[in-house]
């Protein structure tokens, strides 16, 4: 059989369905091919998270298990120190995927002038996506280092501190110097995609709008932002649901310290799973993860719903 | 013409471009310069840009501080080529099946493979661990590939999807009514339509599977030889002191790799991501 096929021919046989051989119908050939891939996140995922719920009805440790009904949430509950992680994992998310959005969009505009160099500009600016974030980290670690490390070194030279500061060390810098490395290695992968969604917007739009008089600013809040708004929306969720399960640039940075600074809900239940080996209570803590992120993105898939309804797209 | 700027707004564009790049790359940029300095100097204060001493010292001498770690390197460029290639094994024609056919429970499933995307390893450490030793995987290469592979399908499939449904339909429905299998239209005319696509989806799971191997290694994984290069960089911490010069060299050394990959294919990364991200 020829394996080009030209576009004549295409458009005269499409009329033509009776001429099908006899195949596999289409659902079971759609669940033939889409089978693998379930079994294996069976496996993988769904196996292990119905486990995680059932453990987190017991009293789990290293010597061995009992049920103990719904204790472990109860002790969540009452425990003030567990209200507080749940408040700073959101502000933690909040904080970060504000920024990652701001910086991706600011980035994402600035690659897409048409100047010299802008090619040369997109690549540069992938790295922190492209290496292994605990790699980044290691970097960072370094960076933030009050007696060696070149932030500190910078800041004394120029005044702005009079001693060596370890900007790890304190409860309030740790937690922004987290911050800062979790939208260092998240805003390249945002501002790539803006870049894409903007290279995608129709530039007839811009024309007529140029032709109109329109300024730049304009043209970027009327035409650009509600073009790209979609993407926006869906990146913000994606981002949002990766930020609050940022995992390893706090357990590199800081362990969740210092007192617990930077203990978010997936540190909290690392340490309560693997390092302490509660597994029954560090279920507990990923259960409270799953139902939080489900609630989270059915609220907020409601309302991109209503935004992509807005703009008019499917 | 419209994309005219005016001297004071290429002037204020670059020096905007200035300084993203600068925090993006600060890091790329110390780790460099710690890689040059001798040891002693590093640890001198107040903090000095330049020393007289550079030196390329630390990039011999960490393979005699850490032996292992050209293994290392090596055992994170083969668990991620593993990982790429399981995932791209199961994503195809899952993805193919998603962007074409109906069958029942579609959407229904396709939400659960992006619900995925909502859990981390770090969630399923607990019951994974007993998975993977049920399995008798725990401290081998598969220990961190088959958690990979699994994490990085929805991604796979969601990114795929997009890039097939833009190829025209009536190819396929030509090929169908030629009397082409349905297989056959899958492997001769959907695929090789495809690869730029599969390059790209390819790339982005290569690049996700070397980027998440540290937390699988450090909890799934006790055998040193299999250890990937995140893990193994730790053994540059040492009882006495950190030999961060080291350290960082190898840590540049290791990102290599798939910084290569990244720099030869990104033209297509782009492009493909952007016929993800763009609507029609």
């Amino acid at each position: 059989m020829n394996d080009s096929i030209s576009a004549e021919s295409i458009s005269r046989d499409s009329r033509a369905p009776q001429a099908r051989r006899k195949s596999l119908s289409e659902p079971i050939f759609g669940w033939l091919l889409v089978a693998p891939a379930i079994i294996f996140i069976a496996i993988i995922v769904a196996w292990p998270l119905a486990e995680t719920f059932r453990l987190s009805l017991t009293d789990a440790r290293l010597g061995g298990e009992n049920y103990v009904g719904l204790e472990n949430y109860q002790e969540l509950l009452e425990k003030k120190k567990f209200h507080q992680v749940i408040t700073r994992t959101f502000f933690w998310m909040f904080l970060s995927v504000s920024l990652k959005i701001i910086l991706g969009l600011i980035g994402a505009t600035l690659l897409n002038a048409a100047i010299p160099g802008r090619a040369l500009f997109r690549v540069l600016v992938m790295p922190p996506w492209v290496i292994p974030i605990a790699i980044g980290c290691i970097g960072w670690l370094w960076l933030y280092n009050g007696h060696f490390g070149l932030i500190s070194g910078v800041a004394q030279r120029i005044g702005l501190i009079d001693g060596p500061f370890g900007f790890l060390a304190y409860k309030t810098s740790a937690f922004y110097s987290a911050i800062i490395t979790d939208v260092w290695v998240g805003t390249p992968m945002v501002a790539l995609f803006f870049l894409a969604a903007m290279q995608g917007v129709n530039r007839d739009l811009y024309e007529a709008a140029w032709v109109d008089g329109a300024s730049r600013w304009y043209r970027f809040r009327r035409i650009t932002i509600p073009q790209i708004m979609p993407v926006i929306v869906s990146m913000a969720l994606l981002s949002a649901i990766w930020t609050f399960n940022s995992f390893e640039i706090i357990w590199i940075l800081t362990e969740g310290g210092p007192r617990g600074a930077t203990t978010t809900l997936i540190v909290d239940t690392y340490k309560t799973a693997i390092g302490n080996y509660k597994f029954g209570e560090g279920a507990a803590r990923a259960v409270v993860i799953v139902a939080l992120l489900a609630a989270f993105s059915l609220i907020y898939m409601f309302f991109l719903n209503k935004v992509n309804k807005m703009y008019g797209n499917k | 013409m419209m994309d005219r700027y005016s001297r004071m707004q290429l002037v204020a564009i670059y020096a905007c471009i200035g300084v993203f790049l600068t925090f993006i790359l600060l890091p790329f940029f110390e780790m460099f310069m710690t890689s040059l300095r001798p040891l002693e100097h590093l640890f001198r204060a107040p903090y000095q840009f330049w020393s007289d001493d550079f030196s390329f010292d630390a990039y011999r001498k960490m393979w005699e501080t850490v032996p292992l770690l050209g293994r290392y390197i090596w055992n994170s460029i083969y668990i991620s080529s593993m990982v790429t290639l399981l995932t791209m094994i199961l994503v195809i024609p899952a993805a193919y099946a998603f962007a074409r056919l109906d069958f029942p429970f579609k959407n229904a499933t396709l939400s659960m493979f992006l619900g995925v995307n909502m859990f981390t390893g770090a969630v399923l450490l607990i019951p994974l661990y007993r998975v993977l030793r049920t399995l008798g995987l725990l401290n081998t290469y598969w220990a961190m590939i088959v958690p990979g592979v699994a994490f990085l399908i929805p991604t796979g499939i969601w990114l795929l999807r997009s890039y097939l449904e833009k190829i025209p339909r009536e190819l396929e429905e030509a090929a169908f009514v030629d009397g082409a299998s349905r297989l056959y239209t899958l492997r001769r005319v959907v695929l090789p339509l495809a690869v730029p696509g599969l390059i790209v989806v390819g790339v982005a799971v290569f690049i996700g599977a070397y980027a998440q191997q540290f937390l699988f290694a450090i909890t799934f994984n006790q055998t040193r030889e299999f250890q990937p290069l995140p893990a193994g960089l730790y053994e540059f911490i040492g009882y006495q002191s950190v030999t961060w010069n080291e350290m960082m060299a190898a840590a540049l050394v290791g990102v290599l790799p798939v910084m290569v990959i990244f720099l030869f294919l990104q033209k297509y990364l782009v492009a493909g991501l952007t016929a993800g991200a763009v609507k029609e």
